[in-house]
């Protein structure tokens, strides 16, 4: 009888080993569904699965991804697929595919509306040194539909019309010139060169590089095309200077940076230059005509902003 | 009878007119006819019962005679004259109208007709240039916006995601050669190929684990040694498959080989076991080695 009991153990035991040695191979035994730990007989046993258990318990839970509202965006059913074909041809013999295919070269007229304060004046001249080959003009109260052709007979690309109100800019609106689209966006936070902290010194004649982030819709790809097309083609690295379009939620944020690479690792950026947000209002195909225009896309309120998960660019 | 002064004497001064609007400095009178539009006893059209005055309707001058004699007659009161569009002809007009009439009220109405030709030719100038069209804002929207812009930022994260962008040109060579950094490339080309190697070889980790039979602790082929003969026997067996049996053999010890380098580079999982040799008989001879104990120094 003595022998027994030491034996019984011991197989058991073995047995024990054997089972966590088939757990560790096999994704553990099954268990009938109403199983507490309380039930095994063999204490030694018990006594195993319940410190298991307890292990288990401390053992910290799996980290969650937090839910945030990019990762809660409702899905758009325009959301461009980099292979699409139909993109790709769209984008072949739009408005811009003169431009991407290296045919113009972009000539910028900077205007604003009548009688502008010296912030907007000052926000134009800015965007002059941001921008190369940009010009910019006073408004003497002429008739946008009257200097559009005079501009496309003078050869520029873009029109970009700055609007003023209560001596701040609020609104811009941006014509692609030979009967391009017009986009009509609204701007808030502007910061002039001299109110940035920590700022470099003013931005050369350098062509900047141009980095165009999040525009994943079938409109923010045509807005995307529309900032690109802004900018001539060829970056001179020289410069190390970077024009950044960044789509967060809808609102564009614009910055200018200067880079420097510290290592392979590490990129130092420092910014010159104005920056401001833009959203978008109306896009327009065809030039500025706001009566008779056919409008690809104008944002209505009580449609568009009903859910915070909707975004369209 | 009309008695003006009565009348002046009950709305005028310091008196209640319902047309009155006062000011700390002045009183204005807010009746349609009124010349001047100030409260005065010249400029009242209630307490003057002879009076002119000139109004405009939808761009067309007009003047308002009133007299004594249809004072009666509130309906018939006032005489409407249309006035010329050309400048100079109204005024003639007026004069005309108002031959024997006091002064006072003939200058006035002729300033008045000035000022309504003057903004009268202002409004057809402003309506040819463009209009500027006034869009309210709402401001319970534009306070959203401006807090989603906020969080946007947030979100953006701007800096970093700039930072990200042009590290990832470089790596990709967008910038070409003007950066000395391309050491850092080799080496992530090399890793990355190493990598590759790994993981085929991870993959080989997952063949099925070949069974084997390994004998006892205690037990020695000693026990099987006496039967020379089965070796022998094996020996022939084998001579005449020798040729499978060799390429078979090849590629186990292959197998066996690539297991062992796999075995070896995965980081200690089992403890390495050589080839499984089959044991031969032999014998345990112990050596001794005597070596002379140190002399003791004797001192002398």
């Amino acid at each position: 009888k003595k022998v027994k009991p030491d034996e019984a153990p011991v197989q058991e035991m073995g047995q024990a080993e054997g089972e966590e040695t088939e757990k560790k191979s096999v994704s553990g035994p099954c268990f009938p569904p109403t199983f507490s730990v309380s039930e095994i007989k063999n204490k030694q046993r018990r006594h195993a699965m319940f410190l298991k258990l307890k292990e288990e318990k401390r053992k910290a839970p799996p980290k969650e991804v937090p839910k945030t509202i990019e990762n809660q965006r409702i899905y758009d059913e325009t959301t461009v697929n980099p292979e699409d074909e139909e993109v790709a041809f769209d984008e072949g013999t739009d408005e811009f595919s003169a431009y991407f295919s290296r045919l113009t070269n972009p000539k910028v007229l900077i205007t604003t509306s009548d009688r502008p304060r010296g912030r907007t004046v000052r926000f134009c001249e800015q965007l002059a040194t941001v921008i190369p080959h940009a010009h910019v003009y006073y408004r003497r109260g002429l008739a946008l539909k009257r200097v559009i052709p005079q501009c496309v007979s003078r050869g520029f690309t873009y029109v970009m019309v700055i609007n003023e109100d209560r001596k701040v800019p609020n609104g811009l609106v941006l014509c692609h010139l030979p009967d391009g689209p017009t986009a009509h966006f609204k701007v808030s936070n502007v910061r002039l060169r001299k109110e940035m902290k920590r700022r470099g010194k003013d931005p050369t004649e350098h062509v900047p590089e141009v980095i165009l982030n999040n525009f994943t819709t079938r409109l923010g790809h045509s807005i995307g095309r529309l900032f690109a097309a802004l900018f001539p083609h060829d970056p001179q690295f020289v410069g190390r200077q970077v024009a950044t379009f960044h789509n967060q939620r809808d609102f564009i944020f614009f910055r200018f940076h200067r880079y420097i690479f510290k290592n392979e690792k590490k990129v130092g950026i420092q910014e010159l230059g104005p920056r401001f947000t833009l959203k978008l209002r109306s896009l327009q195909k065809g030039t500025f005509d706001s009566k008779f225009g056919e409008y690809e896309w104008v944002h209505k309120r009580h449609e568009m902003d009903s859910s915070r998960r909707k975004f369209h660019l | 009878m009309q008695h003006d002064d009565v009348i002046w004497d009950l709305i005028g001064n310091d008196s209640f007119c319902s047309y009155k609007v006062k000011t700390k400095t002045q009183r204005f009178c807010r009746n349609e006819y009124n010349l001047t539009g100030l409260c005065n006893r010249s400029s009242c059209p209630l307490a003057n019962s002879q009076y002119a005055t000139v109004r405009e309707e939808k761009g067309r001058c007009y003047l308002y005679m009133k007299v004594v004699e249809r004072a009666a007659f509130p309906a018939r009161m006032w005489e409407k004259v249309k006035l010329d569009r050309n400048y100079a002809k109204a005024l003639e007009q007026i004069d005309e109208n108002l031959m024997y009439w006091p002064q006072f009220i003939r200058h006035k109405c002729k300033q008045r007709l000035t000022k309504i030709a003057q903004y009268l030719i202002r409004i057809r100038k402003l309506t040819l240039k463009r209009q500027r069209k006034l869009v309210p804002l709402s401001r319970k929207v534009e306070r959203r916006e401006k807090r989603r812009e906020e969080k946007a930022l947030i979100a953006a994260q701007l800096e970093n995601a700039i930072e990200k962008e042009l590290l990832d040109r470089l790596k990709q060579g967008t910038y070409g050669d003007i950066y000395n950094f391309p050491i850092h490339a080799f080496n992530k080309a090399m890793e990355k190929q190493e990598e590759e190697t790994e993981s085929e070889e991870a993959e080989d980790e997952e063949e099925p684990v070949t069974r084997e039979f390994v004998a006892d602790d205690e037990f020695e082929e000693s026990d099987l040694s006496d039967f020379e003969d089965m070796n022998n026997l094996k020996g022939s067996s084998d001579e005449e498959e020798d040729a499978e049996e060799e390429s078979r053999e090849e590629e186990e010890s292959e197998e066996e080989l690539e297991e062992e380098k796999t075995k070896a580079q995965s980081k200690g999982k089992a403890p390495l076991k050589g080839p499984i040799r089959k044991k031969r008989a032999y014998v345990e001879i112990e050596y001794e080695q005597e070596t002379e104990p140190a002399q003791k120094s004797k001192a002398t």
